[in-house]
């Protein structure tokens, strides 16, 4: 492994590095006192440091390529670990049964603040699920995802400031009309893909904001809606700490319904229409699957679990406004689905809660969180560029029986 | 049973189609045959709606369908293997078929078709949990002419099925036209580059040169016809 040659680069890319960081780490120029400080400690840090992650990261992308070559000579049957352990029954069950124990007795045991950033996570699964039957399934990049999430969150503020509407009636309204902006944007980008799709939604998700923020008479503008109540339960009157756990408690419900939901969209003929229009649009309509229903109904579908988890947030944090539904929100959204493995339900749970969780205990870390939290996507899409865990639709069997699937 | 009159078709400026008229009945096999960029592609894509035509008539049983969206053709039991093959490589074998049964309900007359298909390509009842795009070129043919047969159409538009493929498997599959033909009473309308052998399937066939027929007969007598013999068939 650690050859002449192998010393030879790494000894390169720490002269590389510790020239690079010579400006940021070793000089400092102290303006009180009008003198340079030569910080040579930290150069010498930086040089030693590159110098053996440098061998890390080649053996890592060794590792990879071998992998690939394993994969492309056909040898690749093999099921990976994360699919074999879900598919046991000896390993699943039991896993199950410790999981949802986990969940249940997760408020009691933990803090409020875990409770509340869990159920900022699980609103992020709810999301990420959603935006996975756009990009995931039907292969439609939609960057302005989070106008949706405004629209829910909006329709629960303001049906509530004016009508005095409540949670449970507002919930399927929210997601309705988040549905309905789904189709308005669907039909004028029906005839796009790719790049210039991406660009619309992109434009889109920011027209959405801006009205929000603009348009002082509809949405009160920058300021906002404050005082949204939070979700009841038969008017009963709750403590702070009662609401968070309630609210986590509606949240496990929900996911597992949207779970439910796409799990079923997905294996529907639906589902396999909306992955064969992302493979060749004009197979499809040789099929007779009418493009312009199906794309709708993945922009709706998509939409509407955006427009439930806009109700969610206006509920949980009681308080919006435009600042909320910037770019940045879509960004991570795409992020989750992307990271955690398009297509695949697993995937953007675990890629939901390791984005949005990741950071907080990261604070740990201080100034260098978001520097970490930089690292380790970058690392991720280097080395599984195919997501946490990706979508097996494989299903090799070559047996004569004759198995009835679906 | 199909019947074109004076369609003109546009990609953009460019007219594909110069008032191309031609006739399909119930049970035949007519062949389109004609050079690369001859406009064969295009009147396929004009009946099935994908290219509609900008002027110009089609009926299909009597009824008026150049207005029809895709969708509501192949209901009519209008049924493409598009040119190339175009199965969904990521979706299993199964899943393909399944999909060329995406607007019909009856469980059980699909499952019947897809004991026939079965019959038909066994090779296909094989492979059925593969990826399509697993597939070899001939099978990945098979394939499409299958997903097309689920829709249980009463026209199939074959464009050019030999492409890409070995003499061999050619062959095979156009005797598989000529069966399906026979035993499904399925009138099919196939466009080749292969002018030889789809003749020679074919009950009459039509030539095209730069969007318009220019000849109609009987296979015979386009096989053995001089200026045919001379363009298309290289003898």
């Amino acid at each position: 492994m650690v050859t002449t040659e192998g010393i030879k680069r790494s000894f390169l890319i720490s002269l590389w590095f510790m020239f690079l960081t010579f400006p940021i780490m070793v000089i400092r120029v102290n303006t009180i006192e009008n003198v340079i400080e030569w910080r040579w400690k930290n150069m010498m840090i930086v040089g030693i440091g590159s110098f053996f992650l440098s061998f890390v990261w080649r053996w890592l992308i060794g590792r990879k390529e071998a992998g690939r070559k394993k994969s492309e000579s056909g040898d690749s049957i093999e099921v990976p670990p994360g699919q074999r352990i879900m598919e046991d029954r000896r390993f699943y069950v039991p896993g199950l049964i410790m999981l949802s124990i986990f969940v249940a007795v997760f408020p009691f045991v933990f803090s409020a603040y875990q409770v509340n950033i869990m159920t900022t996570a699980l609103i992020y699964v709810m999301l990420g699920l959603g935006l996975n039957i756009v990009v995931g399934l039907a292969g439609l990049l939609d960057l302005g995802y989070v106008a949706f999430y405004a629209v829910g969150a909006y329709s629960y503020g303001l049906l509530n400031y004016h009508c005095g509407l409540g949670f449970w009636a507002v919930l399927p309204i929210g997601a309705g009309l988040a549905a309905i902006a789904g189709i308005l944007l669907g039909f004028p980008v029906l005839r796009l893909r790719g790049d210039y799709l991406a660009i619309v939604t992109l434009g889109f998700g920011e027209i959405i904001r801006l009205i929000l923020e603009n348009y002082n008479e509809f949405s009160f503008g920058p300021s906002g809606i404050a005082n949204i109540p939070r979700p009841g339960f038969f008017g009963l009157e709750m403590s702070l700490s009662t609401a968070t756990v309630y609210l986590y408690f509606i949240l496990i419900a929900l996911t597992l319904f949207t779970v439910f939901v796409v799990n079923r969209l997905q294996n529907s003929r639906i589902g396999r229409a909306w992955i064969a229009l992302r493979e060749d649009e004009i197979a499809c309509q040789a099929m007779g699957i009418d493009k312009t229903k199906t794309k709708l109904t993945a922009f709706a579908l998509g939409a509407t679990w955006a427009g439930m988890g806009g109700v969610l947030f206006a509920a949980k944090t009681t308080f919006i406004n435009p600042a909320s539904f910037t770019f940045l929100e879509s960004a991570m959204i795409l992020s989750i689905v992307v990271l955690g493995g398009m297509g695949s339900i697993m995937g953007v749970i675990v890629g939901a809660l390791v984005l949005i969780l990741l950071p907080e205990y990261l604070r740990g870390l201080g100034e260098y969180r978001m520097l970490m939290f930089g690292i380790t996507l970058v690392l991720m899409m280097v080395f599984r560029p195919q997501g946490l865990i990706a979508r097996v639709r494989r299903t090799y069997k070559f047996e004569e029986t004759v198995r009835q699937d679906r | 049973m199909l019947k074109l009159s004076n369609i003109q078709t546009f990609y953009g400026n460019i007219m594909a189609l110069k008032d191309v008229s031609l006739e399909v009945s119930e049970g035949e096999i007519i062949t389109l045959i004609g050079a690369n960029g001859a406009g064969k592609t295009t009147t396929l894509m004009s009946v099935s709606g994908i290219v509609p035509p900008k002027t110009g008539e089609i009926f299909f049983m009597g009824r008026p369908i150049h207005s029809l969206s895709p969708d509501q053709i192949v209901s009519l039991g209008i049924s493409q293997v598009p040119e190339g093959r175009r199965i969904f490589p990521f979706l299993t074998v199964m899943e393909n078929l399944d999909m060329g049964a995406f607007l019909r309900k009856d469980k059980d007359g699909i499952r019947k078709d897809l004991e026939y298909i079965f019959a038909l390509f066994p090779i296909l009842a094989e492979r059925r949990n593969q990826p399509g795009g697993t597939l070899s070129g001939g099978e990945q043919q098979m394939l499409a002419i299958s997903r097309a047969m689920m829709a249980r159409p009463r026209l199939l538009l074959l464009d050019e099925p030999s492409l890409g493929l070995a003499p061999i498997i050619v062959r095979k599959i156009f005797e598989i036209i000529r069966q399906i033909n026979a035993e499904q009473n399925t009138t099919v309308f196939l466009v080749e580059q292969n002018a030889n052998l789809a003749l020679k399937v074919a009950h009459r066939g039509y030539v095209m040169e730069n969007g318009r027929i220019t000849l109609s007969d009987s296979s015979a007598n386009l096989l053995s016809n001089e200026a045919v013999k001379k363009a298309y068939l290289g003898i």
